[in-house]
């Protein structure tokens, strides 16, 4: 077997059931300082503590969740996340990561900011609102978009600020923010054409410009 | 699980206000085994009232202990894993040293002879007891209330004897509303002319005034809600109001029996000095800032806070949490639903027994 051969099948394994999370669980470095924002109930930074030994912190807005990830001896501490981060001094941690939670802040700008404040490097995965189905489904029902991946009514959905893969680029450049690496997926399957067609979901490895991490 | 009451004296202590206090008697429990290496050592810290009868059954009295609930095989704090040591505070009237010890100098009660103390010379006390049992390191330290302030002393005052820190319901500074309600307390207590100026021992103690000021307690230990669930406007025996001064409403009842209750247990002068201490508490103070006080410390903290806790709001753990993030030290915090006030830490203990169970373990794990 080619040292390519395995790649070739483009599918990404998940983690804890979740192709972003293999994603993380795979760009994280080990023995690092990982801060998670909207931790949950501490799953990924668990597996992270475990396989990757880092020294895991997350911010969770939910006491039920946050009471879960500390049963499972996490750190997690109840906040929310546009001002949760505002505390800590810079560069405390080496990756800052937001998985699937960017769209549903407040403040996104300022949030991604604070994440390259506070990290060396930020890991943000988000659903990507430019796929294909969100635009069929806009286009032929004429109402705001529900698909498996947006499955909210929109009065009821935690999602106010919805993102393309196109969209958070130009933020990144905005911002100047470099972009390390990016991945995108559908389903379990890696899309290496057309992403922000394609891809259900992106993930970004990002940093300040300039900063040597 | 039957547990003994002990007491190891020692030669002296020197305190915050330049005093020294000779000898010092402290009373403690223990439950569980300390393991050879001497690491799965928790000392258990009591809120203003209690003791060192923090688990199982007393051999003495036959009653459970204040956090029994909370400690034992199985249970959160597990005697099947860890060792835990509990003592009463220095001040207090429990077996430890406090105003109504004999003073060796006088042969009599120290009564207000006795030195004014601190939450930090009660914590020395504590680490002189540690030092007795010969461990290096504790595994975690950790208490609600005044036992919590104690908590966050240690990693303070100790940083290099302290592997984690569960304060509970808690505060790094007594507030003015708290300092006004152990005011008020104090007041009742002196306004009682059985206190004397302290001087009661071997006659009639100020118990209406401590009685008064243990209702005033209770009253800052529920919550509006946990009162109307447990009262409501109920009348006490009875179908209409008397038309007098006597017992109406079940709330006044309880009161007055909480308040009774007590006087029977609990030194009136105890009473005073620590409250005193309890007032005096800043851990910033003579430290610079909050952040200052935590600087040495390399401990794991979990904070934990009750929604319906208005005598230590949670606004109080979120700054000591806050002070921590900033020095990007290592802290879990929760809030938890509970109707039962400031009490929660106390009689609400699923969540918390969870939360320390496994903050417990895996800080135990790390130092493997």
């Amino acid at each position: 077997m080619s040292a390519h051969g395995p790649k070739k099948q483009a599918f990404v394994s998940e983690l804890l059931g979740r192709g972003d999370y293999a994603i993380i669980g795979d760009i994280v470095e080990p023995g690092t300082k990982v801060l998670d924002l909207g931790c949950g109930g501490g799953e990924l930074l668990q597996w992270l503590a475990e396989n990757k030994g880092v020294e895991a912190r997350g911010l969770e807005i939910s006491s039920e969740r946050v009471q879960r990830a500390i049963a499972r001896g996490v750190s997690a501490y109840q906040g929310d996340i546009d001002q949760g981060l505002a505390d800590y001094p810079d560069r405390a941690f080496d990756y800052v990561i937001l998985s699937q939670t960017l769209q549903e802040t407040r403040n996104p700008r300022k949030v991604l900011g604070e994440m390259l404040r506070v990290g060396r490097r930020a890991i943000v995965a988000f659903p990507n609102f430019g796929h294909w189905r969100m635009r069929l489904s806009m286009l032929a029902s004429g109402r705001a978009p529900r698909t498996a991946l947006f499955p909210y009514e929109w009065y009821d959905s935690p999602n106010i600020h919805f993102l393309t893969v196109r969209d958070f680029e130009d933020l990144a450049a905005l911002e100047g923010v470099e972009v390390e690496r990016r991945y995108f997926l559908a389903g379990r399957r890696k899309v290496t054409f057309l992403p922000n067609l394609l891809a259900e979901v992106a993930v970004f490895l990002v940093r300040r410009q300039g900063l040597r991490p | 699980m039957i547990v003994e009451a002990n007491t190891v004296r020692f030669d002296s202590i020197t305190l915050d206000s330049g005093a020294t206090l000779a000898p010092v008697d402290v009373a403690y429990e223990t439950y569980g085994k300390l393991n050879a290496a001497k690491t799965n050592a928790i000392l258990i810290l009591h809120a203003f009232s209690g003791d060192a009868h923090a688990a199982g059954i007393s051999h003495e009295t036959g009653k459970p202990g204040w956090w029994d609930s909370m400690i034992g095989p199985g249970k959160a704090f597990d005697t099947n894993k860890y060792f835990m040591i509990c003592s009463n505070v220095l001040g207090g009237c429990r077996g430890t040293t406090g105003p109504a010890s004999i003073d060796p100098a006088t042969g009599r009660p120290y009564a207000m002879s006795f030195p004014v103390i601190t939450i930090g010379d009660m914590v020395r006390v504590q680490k002189v007891l540690v030092d007795w049992f010969g461990i290096e390191r504790l595994l975690s330290v950790s208490g609600g209330s005044m036992g919590g302030m104690q908590a966050l002393e240690w990693a303070a005052a100790f940083p290099e004897r302290v592997v984690s820190s569960i304060p509970i319901a808690t505060t790094a500074r007594h507030s003015a509303q708290q300092i006004a309600f152990n005011e008020v307390g104090r007041q009742a207590i002196m306004a009682d002319p059985d206190w004397n100026q302290g001087d009661y021992y071997g006659k009639q103690p100020p118990a209406r005034g401590l009685a008064v000021a243990r209702m005033v307690g209770h009253i800052t230990f529920m919550s509006d809600d946990s009162m109307r669930e447990k009262f409501g406007r109920r009348l006490r025996g009875k179908e209409n109001f008397g038309f007098d001064f006597e017992v109406d409403f079940e709330v006044e009842s309880y009161l007055r029996y909480r308040g009774s209750q007590f006087v029977s247990r609990f030194d009136a002068n105890s009473y005073l000095y620590i409250t005193k201490a309890m007032d005096y508490f800043d851990l910033a103070s003579g430290r610079g800032s909050l952040g200052e006080a935590f600087g040495q410390t390399r401990a794991r903290f979990l904070a934990i806070s009750f929604s319906s806790d208005w005598l230590y709001p949670s606004y109080q753990s979120q700054d000591i949490v806050r002070a921590l993030r900033a020095l990007n030290r290592d802290v879990a915090y929760v809030e938890l639903e509970s109707n039962y006030g400031h009490d929660s830490f106390l009689v609400d203990v699923a969540e918390q027994s969870d939360l320390v169970r496994g903050f417990l373990a895996s800080t135990f794990e790390k130092i493997q």
